[in-house]
């Protein structure tokens, strides 16, 4: 393989492919993950580290995506800071829950691969395509998944053609769903969604929109112990990222900091969170 | 087949050489050089979809003359390249010096072997440094040899000319807006210094960056509509014209 990182082989030269995938694989498929040796057998889950909880919710104007920072072994904490929220592109964001050390490969090789075709091809793919794109690379893990290394990412994104945020959601399987207004993945994502259910209103600002998510992570961490929930001695907060008509920003540590200290502040009173009417 | 004529090893070079020269010499010009904040390629290119210039990678930019789809090959070649590497290693382990030693490689074999015809190109490879002191300009001309070019590079039509009229005006400290200027009079001048320049406007020309100001890794912008006029009618030497924020659709990337 060596060889074929410092020349340029006829292979590099051949029109083609816009995919880094589709031309990887052909070049050197060492280098993918799909490719490498998969033990048969019993599940070897327990080997890796699994990330949690996602959530993702739209309003007028864009759509937000946090995750928790807490990576779990079983019943250890393999570790407390690590980050599950990428911006895909300039106007996409994923989040991964499951295996971690597959789900940040394959947020890298995606990453790549939107790169790639944009370079290539000189104009960006469409929103859906590149939520096509990842149900693909799903795909191909499913060898993998079927270990019990899954990987369940939660896509999302600022839609250029419909000037609107949007959301996708995957199965272990590569099935890709459109998911209306809001949603969530992982392992406290049963939490998270019931709490976003009483949260969530079409109307919400982007600020209210990312405290909406805090909140829902909040619960999540409240009943699911592989979800972390705001470590406040250490003041390690979500991540929560925003695609807009802008592009993808990353709220900055403070402005986190601010929206989680009026949450459990507000939660000092009210453990269990805000009382939604019951009629 | 009859036995082929015996040809000297100089004047098969040298065949070579005049029919790649030839080749290139038809095209219209590129400009590439050193600004204050960056590299700035200037390129005379009435087509909105077939590029002269375009981006390699984060820090890597790619500008050619002469055969379209044989420098669209070495584009593509350049990108795959950058990426496999970057994915390979990391990212910081793609370099502008391995792009323009591996397609110098490959043009010179192309240009030595008796099958292939030479390549019709000429290409320059421009790296942003962590430091402007550490910017490159890599100019390939189609037999494979490489030239490190200081401040700026002049390639094809009547690259002479140009390059005289790029170095009367050119100084390290140039704004975007004086070098994007410079490259344009030099175009336009592709006549030489007696003849009357030609008028270029903003349609008939092809203008992007490498933007150390940047705050996003990949750092290469096109600058196009609004902007581009805006830069061709400032005053002359205005230093500090600010930038306009808004990007002008999702191909700025």
């Amino acid at each position: 393989m060596t060889e074929r990182l410092t020349a340029l082989p006829p292979a590099f030269l051949q029109a083609g492919t816009s995919s880094f995938t589709d031309f990887a694989a052909a070049v050197a498929p060492n280098v993918l993950p799909g490719a490498r040796a998969e033990s048969p057998g019993a599940s070897v889950a327990d080997l890796a580290p699994h990330g949690t909880t996602i959530v993702a919710a739209t309003f007028p104007g864009g759509v937000v995506v946090a995750g928790d920072r807490r990576a779990t072994m079983g019943n250890m904490i393999a570790q407390r800071d690590i980050e599950k929220v990428y911006p895909a592109d300039e106007y996409s964001i994923i989040g991964i829950a499951g295996s971690a050390g597959l789900a940040v490969e394959m947020v890298r090789l995606f990453q790549l691969e939107l790169e790639h075709y944009e370079k290539i091809e000189g104009a960006p793919l469409s929103l859906v395509g590149k939520a096509n794109r990842l149900a693909t690379m799903i795909r191909q893990n499913l060898g993998m998944a079927l270990q019990g290394f899954v990987v369940v990412p939660l896509f999302a994104g600022w839609d250029l053609a419909r000037q609107e945020g949007r959301i996708f959601s995957y199965d272990a399987t590569g099935g890709r769903y459109e998911e209306q207004a809001f949603f969530s993945v992982g392992s406290g994502s049963v939490f998270a969604r019931g709490s976003l259910k009483k949260l969530y209103r079409p109307d919400l600002t982007a600020t209210e929109a990312a405290t909406a998510v805090i909140q829902a992570l909040y619960d999540a961490s409240d009943d699911d112990s592989a979800t972390g929930g705001p470590d406040l001695t250490r003041r390690i907060f979500p991540i929560v990222m925003t695609a807009t008509a802008d592009g993808v920003t990353r709220s900055s540590d403070e402005a986190v900091a601010a929206i989680v200290d009026r949450v459990v502040a507000a939660r000092m009173r009210r453990p269990d969170g805000p009382g939604a009417p019951l009629l | 087949m009859s036995m082929p004529f015996y040809v000297a090893p100089e004047q098969q070079m040298k065949d070579r050489a005049d029919f790649a020269r030839k080749g290139i010499a038809r095209g219209r010009s590129v400009v590439v050089l050193r600004y204050a904040d960056g590299i700035v390629f200037v390129a005379e290119n009435r087509s909105q979809a077939l590029h002269k210039v375009s981006e390699i990678y984060d820090r890597i930019g790619f500008a050619a003359v002469g055969r379209y789809n044989e420098f669209e090959n070495l584009r593509t070649a350049g990108i795959r390249y950058a990426d496999l590497r970057g994915y390979s290693y990391d990212r910081t382990d793609v370099t502008g010096r391995g792009l323009a030693n591996a397609y110098a490689q490959l043009l010179g074999t192309i240009f030595s072997s008796g099958g292939e015809k030479p390549y019709e190109v000429e290409i320059v490879v421009a790296e942003l440094g962590a430091t402007p002191e550490l910017d490159q300009i890599y100019r390939l001309t189609y037999d494979g040899s490489v030239a490190d070019e200081d401040a700026y590079a002049v390639m094809g039509g009547s690259a002479e000319a140009i390059t005289e009229a790029v170095r009367r005006g050119y100084r390290r400290d140039l704004d975007l807006a004086a070098a994007v200027q410079l490259a344009v009079r030099a175009l336009s001048s592709d006549g030489g210094p007696n003849a009357t320049p030609r008028e270029l406007g903003a349609g008939a020309l092809e203008v992007a960056i490498l933007d150390r100001t940047r705050p996003l890794p990949r750092k290469f912008r096109r600058v196009k509509g609004a902007w581009l006029t805006e830069l061709l009618t400032a005053a002359p030497e205005s230093v500090g014209i600010a930038e306009p924020e808004a990007e002008p659709g999702p191909d700025g990337g």
